[in-house]
């Protein structure tokens, strides 16, 4: 088995001491193959991550032609979008966030079984975008789930939600299955569902997660 | 088509209870509208889509309009003869004047099969409060279903006689109107970067105390 896309970064290989990965490729031509139970489940999992089938505005458009010929998000095996949240690995937000949409989101992502890892795909998703002054539109997916790439853009071109997907990729690759630093979907401490927000008088109840997002202190910004 | 004025005297010669007025657009589009009361709005309604002459089968749009209460200032002049013979004196008398606000129903309608239009229509509440409600036209115009619910849900207008009444773009449980000028959206995102000088004096509300230049420079050679 060749392990053609390590990730870019050397990291130290744990099982076989302080080898490096130019020794690794050096012993791989002539037909040894090192590797650790991590790397090759990481490799498994980031080679085959489900996305939700599950689209908000413009930007899902962009996510289609992401998966058309043309594009092929097929080349990073993430090809398989799944109708159902208990299948999918994947959540891509892609779109427009409106307050009365934000609880299903929620709710879909905590459907989804560990491990997840979720997008925010354009300007809308991330912040609002160009409707953040909209009475109904949340500023930002992040108030509510924890958010692992974000990808700017309005909307964001199909070669750049590849591009999200390959530092996807790269994220998943680095994770760890022990020690300290141990991948959140195996730490029990971790949370996997997080609370639905509520219809209120005025509002959404509570308008953020606060475990999740707290707005910021201050801004930097002429006096 | 006949023009609004023969519309708006054959609607009074037919209908002699009503109240019927031309609202006059003063811009160059000159699109004037009429005004009817609410009592006779669903009556007006169904003789406008079935008059021979005018068949106005196709309500195009319905919006809501919201008027806020005013003051008004009459100025009222009077000229005060001068006892010594001279040029009289004008005296300017102001008097405000308090002006209960609407809440306004517009619908545009148009004839599919005699192919004229648009005449629009203009219905009041009575003001923004208690008394809010409208005949609803969607019995006349089925179009106007979806748009009805949107007025009642961004203007707070109650269509009588709507077949379904529900909140179209807002939570069943949302309280407020947010089309009404008097709405005030919920304080909760922090900075837009475009420099409108609405958005700068919302974001110095929402930082009353920016963080002073002076100590943002030192903390940077700081951490240098």
């Amino acid at each position: 088995m060749e392990m053609s896309d390590a990730p870019s970064t050397p990291t130290p290989f744990p099982a076989a001491g302080n080898i490096s990965d130019d020794e690794r490729e050096d012993l791989r031509r002539h037909g040894i193959l090192l590797t650790s139970m991590e790397e090759l489940y990481n490799w498994g999992r980031s080679n085959s991550i489900w996305p939700l089938q599950f689209g908000l505005a413009c930007c899902a458009i962009e996510m289609i032609a992401a998966a058309t010929a043309r594009f092929d998000i097929a080349r990073f095996g993430a090809e398989i979008f799944r109708p159902s949240p208990r299948q999918a690995d994947l959540m891509i937000v892609s779109g427009t966030v409106t307050k009365k949409m934000a609880p299903q989101v929620v709710r879909l992502w905590n459907q989804m079984p560990e491990p997840k890892y979720c997008i925010a795909m354009g300007a809308c998703a991330i912040s609002g975008g160009p409707f953040k002054q909209g009475y109904n539109v949340l500023k930002g997916i992040d108030r509510f789930i924890p958010v692992d790439i974000y990808i700017p853009g309005c909307p964001p071109r199909p070669e750049a939600l590849l591009n999200g997907l390959i530092q996807l990729q790269k994220q998943i690759k680095g994770e760890r299955l022990s020690g300290p630093n141990t991948a959140k979907h195996l730490r029990a401490d971790a949370p996997s569902e997080y609370p639905i927000p509520e219809f209120g008088a005025h509002d959404l109840v509570p308008p953020q997660n606060p475990d999740v997002w707290t707005p910021p202190a201050s801004l930097p910004r002429k006096a | 088509m006949e023009s609004l004025e023969q519309l708006r005297n054959r609607l009074l010669a037919r209908f002699p209870a009503a109240t019927v007025s031309i609202v006059v657009n003063p811009s160059p589009s000159a699109e004037h509208s009429l005004l009817i009361d609410a009592a006779h709005g669903r009556e007006i309604a169904l003789f406008l889509r079935d008059d021979d002459a005018l068949k106005l089968d196709y309500c195009s749009n319905a919006t809501g309009v919201d008027w806020p209460d005013r003051e008004v200032v009459d100025i009222k002049k009077t000229t005060v003869p001068d006892p010594a013979g001279g040029p009289g004196k004008v005296v300017e008398e102001k008097t405000k004047r308090f002006e209960p606000g609407y809440l306004e129903a517009v619908y545009h309608l148009y004839s599919m099969a005699l192919r004229h239009g648009p005449v629009i229509l203009r219905l009041r509440t009575a003001n923004r409060t208690d008394a809010v409600t409208l005949p609803s036209l969607t019995p006349v115009w089925r179009s106007c279903d979806l748009q009805e619910r949107e007025i009642f849900d961004l203007y707070g207008i109650v269509f009588e006689g709507h077949p379904d009444l529900r909140r179209l773009l807002m939570w069943e449980e949302f309280k407020d109107h947010p089309m009404r000028r008097d709405y005030v959206a919920p304080d909760d995102f922090e900075w837009e970067p475009t420099p409108h000088d609405q958005v700068l004096a919302r974001a110095t509300k929402h930082y009353p105390t920016p963080p002073a230049p002076a100590a943002s420079a030192e903390d940077k050679g700081a951490s240098a």
